[in-house]
């Protein structure tokens, strides 16, 4: 399968390979690495003819030829300047991560439970963390160029772990930062998330630009393991600049009776694709994914989010909201796929769109795959403006339709961000959201 | 305050209302009749501003000595026209009491007074709430979201009772309701009956005209007033029913 888009520059990545220190790395994460080079080597970059990439042009990243950074950069970064992107320095731990690599003097630590790792990943690497070596790209597979691109280059990013019953209350924050060194370059980082059986976390990443207008791509791998009966409450802001690209793939693994509830707001950025692959592995495990994409400008948002029911009585939910502006291009694909063995699955999906603009684009669609024969599966897909007679309705009591139209919007949006249970985030999407669409109020 | 001359209008080149004319004076409580499609809502329409009706360009409009038909719909309001809609619509996400304290500021701020802040607007809806007796857990929620069919109509006497206008029109406010639900409604707009406030009330059945007693009534037919009265003509009407005016409008035809 060689490459076909010829045009395509590539042989850089492989060149910045050789940045990448294998000096004491593991035997079994330099192997991992050259599996994820082979991979790269022998996948096409995405493009509009694969199914998956369809309505995704991503072409704007491809054609870039972004040098990768293999090693934290002299960026420069203040505590001061960090300490603005912490919601509560005080209580939370908030760790700093520049250009993809944790700095443990940016960061703020706070006491955690007995046994919670919450820290660089390559650090947890260099400790021989035992969850690392199991769980390291276990979950996420090969999905695509970046992904295996992300395996390529892996070194650093988070790594929070909770051991067996241990409850940590106060979130943890990821904060992401670009630099200014980021500038024409992709950062590949990887984070990795394990809760033991009963462990219960909240957490909480940021991706924020302190870059200016600077092109970079972050190429972001996450993955999120639950253990049985666990409890997770994943909180992604996507705060990036204007030249600012994100590429996730999150993937989450589920054992039995476990909660994942995971929110993804994409509110800047240039182009933004969130891929989540979540596997229900053991019977009575529960999901939720909910979101909601603030889409302007010429900007494309891709959020593809596919839930495997591996087994019986487990329930997924997907709730995401767009609000689609000026000639952005939006695209939202629930695939749901429901094993033979998963019975009593109960899945159902929503996805809302607020059009803005008439020359705002959403290709939006539920794909459902089943193979069980007792199972409820339901999806609903909605796109347009508020109704003319909602207008007159404001604009009869006084208020003129463009207050009205910021009134709906700030309201159509309050929706998703009101299910957000810590205040810190909540408010920091409000003001995006008044920001942005702000009624007079 | 209110004089309509001449009114015609229509949706698609195909005319509803035919020549209306009747005018207003502050205090008083006119009552417009007429079966089903007649063009009883279209007037209410055309009289709050909505654009989706073509006024024809013989027709005037003047309210509070201003010419009404050039004037948007949200400036009408602000100087005093409130319409009580037939089918109120529902608003998620936006609780009742964000909405009337957007409006009564707009209506604040367009007359030069301080905008209310939220102690001062809470204070003002619940007295209001209180007036016309509705529970207080309207406050909280969503625009006539998932309201009854009463609760929608008593709601909307509530935003006409914090908004305060000088002319409201109430556009069938009484049906659907059952008798106890009617009383307070009626009883609600006549707590609202000052010497400087006008009502047009709308309605398809006498009953109404027993709660709000009209000074006048009008009878409308396909777009146009055919009979004119003090508040018998709305006895006469419940008494030989609205086919009485299909056969006048047959002998006006034959004659
Ligand atoms: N927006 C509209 N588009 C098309 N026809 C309309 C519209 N509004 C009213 N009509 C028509 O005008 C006539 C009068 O309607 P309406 O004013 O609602 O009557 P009433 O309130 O007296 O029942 C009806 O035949 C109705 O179908
Ligand atoms: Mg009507």
């Amino acid at each position: 399968m060689a490459n076909t888009i010829t045009a395509v520059p590539r042989d850089h990545f492989i060149n910045d390979l050789a940045g990448v220190t294998q000096n004491g790395s593991p035997a079994w994460l330099g192997a991992l690495r050259e599996k994820g080079k082979q991979s790269f080597v022998a996948t096409e970059f995405p493009h509009t003819k694969m199914e998956e990439w369809r309505q995704t042009n991503i072409s704007t990243v491809v054609k870039t030829p972004f040098r990768s950074l293999t090693a934290s950069t002299d960026h420069g970064l203040s505590a001061d300047s960090v300490a603005a992107y912490f919601y509560a320095p005080d209580t939370w731990t908030e760790l700093v991560f520049v250009d993809g690599f944790f700095d443990a003097a940016l960061s703020k630590q706070n006491t955690l439970p007995k046994g919670v790792v919450a820290g660089g990943l390559n650090a947890a690497i260099h400790d021989s963390h035992p969850a690392v070596e199991k769980h390291l790209n276990q979950h996420v597979g090969d999905r695509n160029a970046y992904t295996a691109l992300n395996a390529a280059f892996l070194q650093d990013g988070a790594f929070v772990y909770v051991p067996k019953k241990v409850v940590v209350e106060t979130p943890i924050h990821l904060v992401f930062v670009s630099s200014t060194a980021a500038k024409d370059a992709a950062a590949h980082i990887r984070n990795l998330i394990v809760l033991e059986e009963s462990a219960q976390a909240n957490i909480v990443v940021s991706y924020r630009n302190a870059a200016s207008n600077a092109t970079y791509l972050n190429n972001v791998v996450d993955e999120v393991v639950v253990g049985a009966n666990a409890n997770l409450h994943w909180y992604k802001l996507v705060e990036e600049g204007a030249g600012g690209n994100h590429l996730n793939t999150l993937a989450v693994a589920q054992s039995r009776d476990s909660r994942f509830r995971g929110f993804s707001f994409s509110l800047e950025g240039a182009v933004i694709r969130n891929q989540i692959c979540l596997a229900l592995e053991g019977p009575g495990a529960e999901c939720s994914l909910e979101g909601l994409y603030l889409n302007d400008g010429e900007r494309l948002i891709d959020n593809a989010l596919t839930i495997t029911h591996k087994a019986p009585n487990c329930q997924s939910r997907i709730g995401y909201k767009g609000i689609l502006d000026d000639k952005s291009k939006s695209v939202f694909t629930g695939f749901v796929h429901v094993h033979q063995e998963a019975q009593q699955t109960d899945s159902d999906q929503l996805s809302q769109n607020l059009l803005l603009s008439d020359h705002a684009t959403i290709d939006t669609k539920p794909q459902l795959e089943i193979y069980a024969d007792d199972v409820k599966c339901t999806h609903g897909a909605t796109v347009g403006s508020p109704p003319e007679e909602v207008i007159f309705y404001f604009r009869s009591r006084g208020i003129d339709e463009k207050t009205a139209r910021g009134m709906l919007t700030y309201a159509f949006a309050d929706d998703v961000a009101g299910e957000v249970e810590i205040d810190e985030v909540s408010k920091r999407l409000d003001r995006w959201v008044y920001e942005k669409y702000s009624p007079k109020f | 305050m209110l004089e309509i001359k001449n009114l015609k209008a229509s949706v698609d080149g195909n005319p509803i209302l035919n020549g209306i004319d009747f005018s207003v004076k502050a205090g008083e409580v006119h009552a417009i009749m007429g079966p089903n499609g007649s063009g009883k809502s279209t007037l209410a329409s055309v009289l709050a501003g909505n654009e989706a009706y073509e006024v024809s360009e013989e027709s005037s409009i003047e309210f509070l000595g201003e010419d009404l038909l050039d004037m948007p719909a949200e400036e009408r309001a602000r100087l005093g026209m409130f319409l009580a809609f037939q089918y109120p619509v529902e608003i998620k996400g936006i609780t009742n009491s964000y909405f009337l304290k957007a409006a009564v500021n707009e209506i604040r701020q367009s007359r030069g007074m301080d905008e209310l802040d939220q102690m001062d607007f809470n204070e003002l809806l619940k007295e209001k709430m209180d007036q016309i007796n509705v529970d207080l857990a309207f406050a909280d929620r969503d625009v006539n979201f998932g309201f009854s069919g009463g609760e929608k109509k008593r709601n909307e006497i509530l935003q006409l009772a914090v908004m305060e206008p000088r002319l409201a029109i109430l556009d069938e406010t009484d049906s659907g309701l059952d008798i106890d639900a009617l009383r307070i409604v009626s009883d609600g707009v006549n707590s609202l009956r000052t010497p400087n406030r006008a009502f047009i009330v709308i309605t398809h059945y006498q009953r109404l005209l027993d709660h709000i007693v009209p000074d006048f009534v009008h009878v409308i037919y396909k777009g146009r007033i055919v009979k004119s009265g003090g508040k018998e003509l709305a006895l006469e009407l419940e008494e030989k029913g609205y086919d009485w005016l299909k056969e006048t409008d047959q002998a006006t035809v034959s004659a």
